[in-house]
């Protein structure tokens, strides 16, 4: 165990510690790990966009994919050419780039919609998704890792742990199924599907200056009633998704607490005196939390993933559903266009995570 | 990322086969069972019981299922559909007529055909790549490693559908979805290994051993394959059982979504979720019930093993056997910076971890 030492030690103390020279150097660094990091978001979109754009047209052009079958050859071949899908796929790439860069997403094949437009207004349904799964994630998972690291080896440890790899054996679809199975259908307590009673989401989308997200508008609505059928709406979506986040926070916080638990610094609290309790609160829980920062950018991708597939169980009418509804109509420019999206989303969760993570931790700017 | 190079050099430094307990005690997962001690050793058995229970299912399928997976009917006629579980159909009927049971059995095997294949097709690919990426570094390792980074921060889920469209077009047999479920999740796994291979190498390659290979005369195919391949790959087990896992939980949200293979060609569980989906409404609840479970318990089964191997290779989490242990074995096992697989998904965060 005394590896973990010089490495833990280094963790907190040492940018105070350190002389002068290196906190200058410190400081510098982390001017241009930002700057580096900042940079690098490009490439990432890029390889990403680029990848999903190959991907895509190896199966051929999208209007062929959407109507084919459907209509005459002529009357394709002439569709095909109005919107320049038979010129040289490179031609057609640097064109979609050019599209992408004003924020032009192209029209949906299917609905005729304006995709960047659809973005928007689904992307705020699918934003509020995930946001009640983290803080469900929160809740749950944080508060259980810290207990599970504390009564370590014992059987409360045992049954959380098990608890854990459950969250993350259970698809998020199923772990729906039977919330809704048994929630919904058989006891009744909320409601099947949805994201708000017909009644309260035509209130909700008719008011001045709607944000799309349900409970910020019902707040400024200001009607009780509103309020409370968004909530119970977003219950068991949110703990369907965020179960799935809570499993991977509670096996994070255990095992880093238990590291932080073993280090020098709480051993030699510990020969001082310190009581065990106020170990565990004050010398090992924080810096245990700081990996959750970083991991928090991979969830992000997880929440994506999850979200499409709690928004089909659950009839939640964000990204995630519309997508089924487009792959369905084989529409893939618009398909297209939610993947571009949920790139450029994870290319900046990324940055901001790591910008955070770098503040906190300064031996992750190296 | 102190913590295991100290960790590895401490006991002198050598390769560590010499010291390696020979014979079947040494093999993977056999050795890991005779140094877990109490619940650490309970997780792990358990695990091993219910990927036992799923390979033996997936391997007598045949003789295991009452009927075929795409029977609509037998001698007495149609099952008929959504039938409450009863003495012919323990497990009921679904929404298309086919019984529950049997589709859960027959599941199995296409889960563990799809396992097999994204695995392996992974190992090879991120493998390679992964040697050559760390071994010869230069501008092909950063490309390598920036579009690795990419593609494994990107949902892979949204990934696979991306692939799926592709491959999947108008294919449902049997061979083309599972080639399809198989490949959308190898891109996906692909960037892990390449991951943890360059990590792996990139040390390796500064290791006394190397250098002297390579002061002999041994050409660099020869260093790849013989000193740096036997050392970056012993942590592959460890990740395999924590992405097989992945790849049913891949597979069944592919099928949830659509992308499943057609019931006439294959079982599978997402697929039937799917059908499953509006049943639940109406209560019923026997359509969703077990195919769920069925993944619910592989992918614990295949966790469990994945997760008790992992804290075995991490000496900070290793429960100790009471009285004198053989302090040796930390440095053989635990051997990746930062131990990736601590948490699949913490694969590249060594970096800032702890």
């Amino acid at each position: 165990m005394t590896t973990t030492t010089t490495e833990l030690t280094g963790g907190g103390a040492a940018p105070e510690a350190a002389p002068t020279a290196a906190r200058q150097r410190r400081s510098g660094g982390l001017g241009s790990y930002l700057l580096v990091r900042f940079l690098l978001i490009f490439p990432t979109i890029f390889i990403l966009v680029t990848t999903v754009f190959v991907l895509m047209r190896l199966t051929g052009d999208p209007i062929t994919a959407a109507q084919g079958g459907r209509l005459p050859a002529e009357e394709l071949a002439r569709r095909v050419a109005e919107a320049g899908y038979d010129r040289p796929i490179l031609v057609q790439y640097w064109e979609y780039l050019g599209q992408l860069v004003r924020g032009d997403f192209g029209t949906a094949i299917s609905d005729g919609r304006e995709i960047s437009d659809m973005l928007t207004s689904f992307g705020a349904a699918t934003l509020e998704l995930a946001f009640y799964a983290l803080v469900v994630a929160f809740v749950v998972g944080i508060p259980l890792g810290r207990l599970a690291a504390y009564l370590r080896d014992r059987w409360p440890d045992a049954v959380l742990r098990v608890f854990a790899i459950l969250c993350y054996a259970t698809p998020v679809f199923f772990a729906g199924l039977l919330l809704k199975l048994v929630f919904a259908v058989n006891l009744g307590w909320l409601p099947v599907a949805g994201r708000a009673s017909t009644g309260a989401e035509i209130q909700l989308q008719q008011q001045d200056g709607s944000t799309g997200i349900y409970l910020i508008d019902a707040l400024t609505l200001g009607d009780g009633e509103v309020i409370q059928d968004v909530l119970e709406h977003a219950v068991l979506p949110a703990v369907a998704l965020g179960l799935l986040t809570a499993g991977v926070f509670l096996r994070l916080v255990r095992t880093n607490v238990i590291g932080t638990l073993g280090s020098g610094y709480v051993e030699a609290a510990r020969s001082r005196g310190v009581s065990e309790r106020r170990l565990l609160r004050k010398h090992a829980y924080r810096p245990a939390l700081i990996p959750i920062v970083t991991v928090i950018g991979l969830q992000i991708a997880l929440l994506l993933g999850g979200a499409v597939l709690t928004e089909t169980t659950f009839e939640w009418k964000g990204l995630g559903f519309q997508l089924v509804e487009y792959l369905q109509a084989r529409d893939f420019v618009a398909v297209q266009g939610i993947v571009v999206l949920a790139a450029v989303i994870v290319a900046l969760v990324n940055f901001v995570v790591d910008v955070v993570a770098a503040l906190i931790d300064p031996r992750v700017r190296y | 990322m102190a913590t295991s190079i100290t960790a590895v050099d401490a006991p002198g430094d050598l390769p560590a086969a010499g010291r390696r307990p020979r014979g079947w005690r040494g093999l993977p997962v056999i050795r890991q069972l005779r140094q877990s001690v109490g619940l650490q050793r309970g997780m792990l058995v358990a695990g091993l019981i219910l990927t036992g229970i799923f390979l033996l299912t997936a391997l007598f399928a045949p003789l295991l299922a009452p009927y075929e997976f795409n029977q609509l009917r037998d001698a007495a006629g149609s099952f008929g559909a959504q039938q409450a579980p009863s003495s012919e159909h323990w497990l009921g009927t679904t929404v298309g007529g086919y019984d529950v049971l049997s589709r859960v059995i027959w599941g199995t095997r296409t889960a563990l055909y799809v396992i097999v294949a994204a695995v392996l097709m992974s190992i090879v690919i991120g493998v390679l790549l992964g040697l050559v990426a760390g071994y010869f570094g230069g501008w092909l390792d950063r490309v390598l490693v920036v579009v690795a980074d990419a593609i494994y921060a990107f949902p892979s889920l949204l990934l696979a559908i991306v692939v799926g469209i592709v491959l999947n077009g108008g294919e449902s047999s049997l061979r083309g979805g599972i080639m399809a479920a198989a490949l959308s999740i190898t891109v996906i796994f692909v960037p892990q290994y390449l991951r943890v291979v360059r990590a792996e190498t990139v040390r390796i390659k500064a290791e006394a051993y190397v250098e002297s290979a390579r002061v002999i005369g041994a050409s660099n195919w020869r260093i790849m394959t013989r000193h740096v391949f036997r050392n970056a790959t012993r942590t592959l087990p460890l990740i395999v059982t924590l992405n097989a896992s992945e790849a049913i939980l891949t597979l069944a949200g592919l099928g949830f979504l659509g992308f499943g293979i057609e019931p006439t060609a294959a079982a599978e569980w997402g697929y039937d979720l799917q059908k499953a989906l509006s049943d639940v409404t109406s209560g019923i609840w026997w359509t969703s019930l077990f195919p769920g479970l069925a993944i619910v318990l592989v992918v614990m089964g295949l966790t469990l093993v994945g997760e008790s191997l992992n804290d075995l290779a991490d000496p900070r989490l290793r429960t100790r056997r009471r009285g004198p242990a053989t302090p040796a074995d930390v440095a053989e096992t635990s051997v990746v910076p930062g131990s990736p697989a601590a948490d699949s998904s913490d694969l590249d965060h060594g970096k800032g971890s702890l």
